[in-house]
């Protein structure tokens, strides 16, 4: 051993290809800062526009305000209305609460069944929840919104959460399947032997190990319903029932002259909650995209 | 503890595919009763109906008194161990332990004395705040066994609960399980244990009684020396024992044993208990109980040896056919590959076996 240690001494690594090799690495990171920033820039230029006045807006193309004025948040928030931006989070925070948990609740429970249990039809079943993510969303508006008139739902926000009670999200469905048929059966098989029905088993063994998924489903649950337009728009007609998405809009509509700036600032401020839930459950929503990587 | 029972228990799946066939078994109260088979021999899918994880086609489950077809596994006083240990892996050892007690509404200090009976029992007591994950095999599987234990079920089902270890911690949970039955005996809790194996050492060593399964069917169900000495068909002649019983094909005629253009005279007392039967057949000897160069036998040429220590494994070929014999060591250093040698049966060691594999040199027995 010790001859061959000696023999082949440990010939240095020449200081051109040293060279070479960091020249790349700055070349490698430069080409990926500047692209990142280009994509990034609107976003950017979003919160640097955000504490602008409104005739510096339109003025220059960089983002940092030459004279910083808190102005556009202060007016943005007070709107045009007789509510406050607070009241329009609010709003949207009845309509996300109860949507977001009872997607989480009714996909779980149609998910297990569809993991784990026979019964009559169920190719078919599958087979037709899976046709509905095939299906673009504006085929049901005109039926479901006569439904819910007829219902007497309308300007409530009962036609926005309802579906979702129902694991109406398909999706969802589908990614839940997808990860409980990674799930290995014998812990569930252990519950029942110790005495665990259907349901005791699903809540006390199941759910606690869907738990990375059930974040994801409930994550992108969130953004979705946050970012959503249409609905609200079809289905709200009182200002004081408007989620953010909708006052967004509303702040256009209402003054002949746009106060850009209040526009900008309440963007900005709509952004944050789902940026905070994103960066703070980041690590389970990698962890429940990735489905096939469980380990047992 | 109770007498478990199996009659003419049926599995036929959706595909119509016959799994098990109309199966008969006894377990007697307090018995360690091993099902042991190759793999697809259907000794899981009968463990599972036992314990009410497969459902049943045909054919009915009884433990103690209780026909159990239709009852939900929880109801049933069993308790399973499976062969990945099945731990919960959210719960701590404690609570994975006490999950069933705790379904079943048992009062706290109830399930804090069996929980830390079982712990004394398994030696498990520093374990009992950790999680599974933090746990190793060996550790995993004795929790896996104390959440069967702290059930103080009917019937103990064992699913190759050995299987996911390496092969010194598998020899000493083997140990630690037939000592644990042993020890609940002694204590006045015999418990009935149905264990599950593909791995034929395990079965001989732990089963009062064993049952060896092929594509659904029972060969033959005995206690570990009775399977040795008189297997019931040339099955479990061959699963049973290591290095597998030599197997020769051949003719029975009168007295005389033809193999290719040899022939072997059997001994008066095999003669005996074939009471006359001839005809096609095989004869059975375990490598164990071929002598060598002891007087007229077949003969055969050496073709390789394999030295262990204490013994020699030599393979021989006779009239075209692979045998093994299991010799002292002391006979290793006479013998050559390529060296002719004839080998004879030790007395009373031979089977004979007919065209349908049944064994036809059983002795009677009274």
């Amino acid at each position: 051993m010790a001859d061959i240690t000696t023999a082949i001494p440990a010939t240095p690594v020449p200081p051109r290809e040293i060279r070479a090799a960091r020249l790349q690495a700055v070349v490698r990171y430069t080409l990926l800062t500047v692209v990142g920033l280009i994509m990034l820039y609107p976003l950017i230029w979003l919160i640097g526009a955000s504490f602008k006045t409104n005739s510096e807006i339109f003025g220059s193309i960089g983002f940092l305000p030459r004279e910083p004025t808190l102005e556009g948040y202060v007016k943005g928030w007070q709107t045009s209305t007789p509510y406050t931006f607070g009241r329009f989070f609010w709003n949207t925070f009845l309509i996300i609460l109860p949507k977001t948990i009872f997607t989480a609740i009714s996909c779980a429970l149609v998910a297990y069944g569809f993991a784990r249990f026979e019964f009559p039809f169920k190719r078919v079943l599958f087979a037709t929840l899976i046709a509905t993510l095939l299906l673009p969303n504006v085929v049901t508006r005109i039926p479901q919104y006569i439904l819910f008139r007829d219902m007497g739902w309308l300007d409530s926000y009962l036609p926005l959460w309802v579906p979702s009670a129902f694991a109406g999200d398909a999706f969802f469905v589908f990614m839940l399947v997808q990860f409980l048929r990674a799930i290995p059966r014998d812990m569930e098989e252990a519950a029942r032997v110790d005495g665990a029905n259907s349901l005791q088993t699903l809540v006390y063994i199941v759910v606690p190990m869907l738990v990375p998924a059930l974040i994801s489903v409930m994550l992108f649950q969130f953004m979705w319903t946050m970012n959503d337009f249409l609905g609200p728009l079809i289905y709200l007609s009182s200002v004081d029932k408007f989620p953010v998405s909708l006052a967004l809009k509303l702040s256009i509509d209402t003054t002949e002259a746009f106060d850009w700036n209040r526009i900008l600032s309440m963007s900005v401020l709509a952004l944050l909650p789902a940026l905070v839930v994103f960066f703070m459950a980041q690590k389970y929503f990698i962890e429940g995209i990735s489905a096939g990587g469980v380990k047992g | 503890m109770a007498r478990l029972q199996i009659r003419n228990l049926e599995k036929t799946y959706g595909n119509s595919f016959k799994a098990v066939h109309g199966i008969n078994l006894d377990v007697r109260d307090g018995e360690f009763m091993v099902l042991v088979g190759p793999s697809g021999c259907a000794k899981s899918t009968t463990l599972r109906m036992i314990a009410g994880l497969e459902s049943i086609t045909g054919g009915q489950v009884m433990i103690g008194d209780t026909v159990v077809n239709r009852l939900q596994p929880g109801k049933r006083g069993i308790a399973m161990v499976f062969q990945n240990y099945a731990l919960y892996p959210h719960m701590k050892v404690r609570r994975n332990l006490s999950f069933g007690l705790r379904l079943q509404r048992a009062s706290r200090s109830e399930i804090e004395r069996r929980t830390a009976e079982v712990a004394r029992i398994l030696e498990i007591e520093p374990l009992l705040d950790r999680l599974p994950k933090e746990l190793s095999g060996g550790q995993a599987q004795r929790v896996a066994l104390g959440r069967a234990l702290i059930k103080e079920p009917k019937v103990f089902l064992f699913d190759e609960p050995l299987s996911n270890l390496d092969a010194k911690l598998r020899a000493s949970m083997r140990v630690r399980i037939t000592e644990l039955h042993r020890r609940l005996k002694d204590e006045g809790m015999p418990s009935t244990v149905v264990y599950v194996t593909h791995d034929q050492t395990e079965a001989m060593t732990m089963g009062d009684r064993i049952c060896v399964m092929k594509d659904g069917r029972i060969m033959q169900v005995a206690d570990p020396k009775t399977l040795y000495d008189r297997p019931a068909n040339a099955f479990v002649a061959g699963f049973i024992g290591s290095p597998e019983m030599n197997l020769i094909e051949g003719r029975l005629e009168g007295s005389t044993f033809r193999v290719g253009d040899q022939s072997l005279t059997l001994p008066a007392e095999l003669m005996d208990r074939l009471r006359g039967w001839s005809g096609a057949a095989r004869l059975g000897i375990r490598p164990q109980h071929l002598r060598l160069n002891a007087g007229p036998g077949l003969r055969g040429r050496v073709a390789g040896a394999e030295f262990m220590g204490h013994e020699v494994v030599l393979h021989l070929d006779v009239a075209g056919t692979r045998m093994v014999a299991v010799l002292p060591a002391a006979d290793y250093a006479a013998l050559d590959r390529g060296a002719e040698v004839t080998l004879s049966p030790e007395p009373g060691c031979a089977h004979v076996f007919d065209g349908a594999d049944e064994n036809v040199s059983l002795p009677v027995l009274n």
